[in-house]
């Protein structure tokens, strides 16, 4: 790398709408610095596209720390890209090498319409979540002190886990079957270990298995790359609870 | 001043509350589902909002710009959420957190307010529980508690350094089963761009529907604006990317005023800036500095050894370190309020000790936490002489159990590993005190029309204690918005649904659809980007954590020239009628464009400092808190309530009078 940073290819998904097709298209961008976010980077291009009167790629990014969820770029064949443990907009161009060709695609699944460009259509997952994902309890603030409630520090920690999940959707690009299972598992595991979520546990884990199916996510054949591609490292663990719940939720509501 | 009633109940302050939610009207449940509300923002304010109006049966939709009403910014939040639980036994009640809250808002806050907050704050923790929020526990199954700075007592609760993610996921939970049952009725990807007004009252919105590029025109009964702060008019700040101003200044050219916009909160540890193509800054949360204890060299040739690679950090001994806030504050130490801590790290590198290549950086080490919580477990695990290898091992244990994912957020971002170097840091903008004017109820100067969460003004006065936006936030949205709002609602029981076609809604959603095309027609060679990185620069040089007459004065002139050349040479590609993030961005830069103006104007205008707001013309000359900054309460204890008059240099000032019958007014000492 010279010091004016990396000079880089980029191949990037183009789709106008949802109604056209899509295509590849290459682009260079140069003097790339390393500390720069791969989000940056695509700034960089979206300027220079800019000002050369085309038009620049439409992607979606808000926090920009890794924590909303809203970023969802395929990168050299790999949700969130090359480094692990992170979201796209966490990646920085460190990881790459000058002289790179970088391959950036949406995140794709059955249920994930592209809306344009990199964006993509990820509403089914909030259709899971009005299935089943809360606890039914009033926001009326008269409820039992927070502490008549001791929950014991695994189990906390181990909901808390479930719950550090961002809702990108990253499990489910990855997954061969375009399966939500991390996802939803996650959810489902978070209220099943806590006592708060214990009491509709059974309705919660069948409407939201249910939903699930309905939306066309696909089934789970446990090969584990959803974890691995995981930013916030959800484990395998909740798919197995879920699976467990949702067995032993399936014998007890047959009437 | 008539228009600016509070309408703050009379009587004792802590009856106040208790008082009002007797008095207030109530609607009947069955008039409830004939009512529609909208609600703008789907963060802690306006998610709790959503979900508690639904619950009371009202009719609710609710906007958001993203694709998904648990992504808004609230979700970022890090350190935690205050409440008066003193389930730690360390002396806080009500009072104190009322007495905190006020004091550290450099007493520019509203008293029955604040009171009101820290009276429904234990309630928040309550109805987080019951929702399935893990908080961080205790072995024995009881909920933990860390420091904030500006405070005594410890008394906030936290899940890791994700607190306002999960606390978000909750309120989206809450929406959820909502949304599920048909009561709330949520709109994605849609951003408010109008206010529409019928005789005077707020009945309904123009929105964008980001995908198509369609204007819509949505009629309610009342509309409530909870879409946060207005930090990215600095264009870097730790706001997300879309993060914008343009519901809550859309409502002021309405008639809503705009309240002390000048207060802004930069916050003391922010993972420093690395080149100019920056686009956001990244907050390190404050409960770090429950254990980071924050230095810079005392000697300028050790700041060139350091910045020239020939020196680390850790190479330094005690003596060579100048921990400057332990040593100026000594009472409060590395906990002062943010203000406070960010002016102090200004003054050591205006000085010249930043120790990094821009001379904007300072240390944050957690070597001396991770020897004492070492130290501290290895004694529990009966290992009484441990060696030091042993100690920092199970020390950076404890250190991860505490902040790992901001120690693996800061390593990512700046490949240097904070568990054995000291993290860097720098002041940044993150929050903003100031915003639309409400009053008890929290309904702005446009009936029907109310603010709630970032977006008001109310609670944080100058400056914001940390741990307390999440806490207002849900405060305003599950516990009061709901409450105030039937006051009002409860004499629109016969107004029946109303008609979008209006001819007020025709004329806005046409208003909307004019000022896009203006933009989209300016074509001219630049990037929206260039625009908002110009006035972030003023902003930033001028409005930033000093300011003065002559820089305030240049600012407007500057801003006003920028926003000039915006409307002469912006070019926007594609088309209105698509999924455009370009011009999604330039009408939100359009709105920052005139804000900033108004902030330099409301900056200008306050020649005292408080809180976030310093004035280089007033500070203490001398005795004990000499250096300090010097608030007037002769001439400033006012909330500056700014009036749209169809220009931003233009705006028209209203005063709210502050009294402070409960706490007494004095010189905010942390030393």
């Amino acid at each position: 790398m010279s010091d004016k940073g990396m000079n880089l290819t980029l191949k990037i998904w183009r789709q106008k709408d949802s109604k056209s097709k899509g295509k590849m298209e290459t682009y260079k961008v140069t003097e790339i610095s390393e500390h720069m976010s791969f989000l940056e980077m695509l700034d960089v291009l979206n300027e220079q596209l800019i000002n050369a009167g085309d038009e620049p790629v439409a992607f979606d990014h808000d926090c920009r720390e890794g924590i909303c969820g809203m970023c969802s770029l395929y990168i050299n064949g790999e949700a969130h890209g090359p480094d692990k443990g992170i979201t796209t907009c966490q990646l920085h161009m460190r990881m790459f090498n000058d002289g790179e060709t970088i391959t950036i695609e949406p995140f794709r699944a059955a249920a994930f319409p592209v809306e344009k460009d990199l964006i993509i259509d990820r509403t089914a997952m909030d259709r899971i979540q009005h299935a089943g994902g809360f606890v039914s309890v009033n926001t009326s603030g008269n409820t039992q002190d927070a502490n008549a409630i001791p929950i014991n520090k695994l189990d906390a920690d181990k909901a808390f886990d479930a719950a550090a999940c961002i809702g990108c959707g990253a499990c489910i690009a990855t997954c061969k079957n375009g399966s939500a299972m991390l996802f939803v598992g996650a959810k489902v595991s978070q209220y099943s270990l806590l006592p708060q979520g214990k009491i509709e546990a059974d309705e919660r884990v069948l409407n939201m298995v249910n939903q699930m199916d309905v939306e066309g996510f696909g089934n789970c054949t446990n090969t584990g790359a959803c974890e691995v591609e995981c930013p916030k490292g959800i484990s395998l663990e909740n798919i197995a609870r879920m699976n467990k719940d949702f067995l032993s939720a399936s014998i007890r509501s047959e009437k | 001043m008539s228009v600016l009633n509070s309408k703050v109940p009379t009587g004792p302050i802590k009856d106040k509350w208790t008082k009002h939610k007797n008095e207030i009207n109530l609607v009947n449940p069955a008039n409830k589902r004939h009512i529609d509300i909208i609600v703008v923002g789907t963060g802690l304010a306006g998610g709790a909002a959503a979900a508690s109006l639904a619950e009371m049966g009202y009719k609710v939709k609710a906007f958001a710009y993203q694709d998904s009403p648990r992504r808004a910014h609230s979700i970022a939040a890090q350190g935690g959420i205050n409440a008066a639980k003193n389930y730690q036994n360390d002396g806080d009640s009500v009072y104190r957190l009322f007495y905190d809250t006020v004091k550290g808002g450099d007493y520019r806050g509203r008293e029955g307010n604040v009171y009101r907050l820290a009276e429904v704050s234990a309630n928040i923790i309550d109805q987080c529980v019951a929702q399935g929020v893990p908080f961080g526990r205790e072995y024995g199954g009881l909920l933990s508690n860390r420091s904030f700075g500006g405070v005594l007592v410890s008394r906030t609760f936290y899940a890791k350094g994700q607190t306002g993610q999960q606390l978000l996921l909750g309120a989206y939970s809450a929406m959820n089963r909502q949304i599920g049952k048909g009561k709330i009725k949520m709109y994605n990807r849609h951003e408010m761009l109008d206010l529409v007004l019928v005789d005077g009252k707020a009945r309904g919105i123009i929105a964008r529907n980001m995908i198509t590029g369609e204007l819509e025109k949505h009629s309610a009964h009342a509309v409530v604006i909870a879409s946060g702060g207005y930090g990215n008019v600095f264009f870097l700040s730790t706001n997300a990317m879309g993060s914008n101003v343009t519901a809550a200044w859309q409502i002021h050219k309405k008639g809503a005023y705009f309240a002390n916009p000048c207060y802004t909160q930069i916050h003391p540890t922010c993972i420093p800036r690395s080149g100019d193509y920056q686009s956001k800054l990244t907050l390190m949360s404050e409960s770090l500095r429950n254990d980071g204890r924050i230095w810079v060299p005392k000697k300028m040739e050790d700041v060139e050894a350091i910045r020239a690679g020939k020196k680390m950090p850790k190479d330094l001994s005690e003596d060579e370190r100048d921990y400057y806030l332990e040593r100026r504050y000594p009472a409060f130490g590395n906990l002062v309020p943010r203000d406070v801590a960010s002016r102090a790290a200004k003054e050591r590198c205006d000085a010249g000790f930043g120790v990094n290549a821009t001379g904007e950086a300072v240390y944050l080490d957690f070597a001396s936490a991770i020897e004492r919580y070492g130290k501290e477990a290895a004694y529990v695990a009966g290992n009484h002489e441990p060696s030091s290898v042993e100690v920092i091992k199970l020390g950076e244990a404890v250190i991860e159990e505490k902040y790992g994912n901001l120690f693996q957020m800061y390593e990512k971002i700046t490949a240097d590993n904070p568990y054995k170097t000291p993290m860097q840091i720098y002041p940044a903008v993150h929050y903003t005190m100031g915003g639309i004017w409400v009053d008890y109820n929290l309904m702005t100067t446009i009936p029907g029309c109310y603010a709630a969460g970032e977006a008001n003004f109310s609670d944080h006065g100058a400056n914001r204690l940390g741990a307390s936006a999440l806490m207002q936030g849900l405060a305003d949205g599950y516990f009061v918005l709901p409450y105030t709002i039937g006051d009002y609602l409860s004499n629109e029981i016969r107004t029946g649904e109303i008609s979008t076609d209006l001819p007020e809604f025709v004329q806005a959603e046409k208003d909307v659809k004019n000022r896009l095309d203006g933009l989209m027609n300016i074509k001219g060679t630049k990037s929206v980007d260039y625009f908002h990185k110009e006035l972030g620069k003023v902003m930033w040089n001028n409005c930033g954590m000093a300011r003065n007459e002559k820089d305030l004065k240049e600012a407007g002139v500057k801003i006003r020239a920028i926003r000039e050349e915006f409307y002469k040479d912006l070019r926007i590609p594609g088309s209105a009628m698509e999924l455009n993030p370009e011009l999604e961005k330039a009408t939100r830069v359009a709105d920052f464009l005139e804000l900033g103006e108004l902030f330099a104007k409301d900056a200008l205008n306050r020649n005292e400092s408080c809180g976030g707001h310093f004035r280089d013309e007033s500070v203490e000359l001398d005795g004990p808190q000499k250096g300090e900054a010097k608030r007037d309460d002769v001439n400033y204890k006012y909330v500056s309530a700014w009036e749209w008059m169809g220009d931003p240099g233009e705006a028209k000032l209203h005063k709210e009078e502050l009294e402070f019958n409960d706490i007494e007014l004095k010189t905010r000492s942390y030393k």
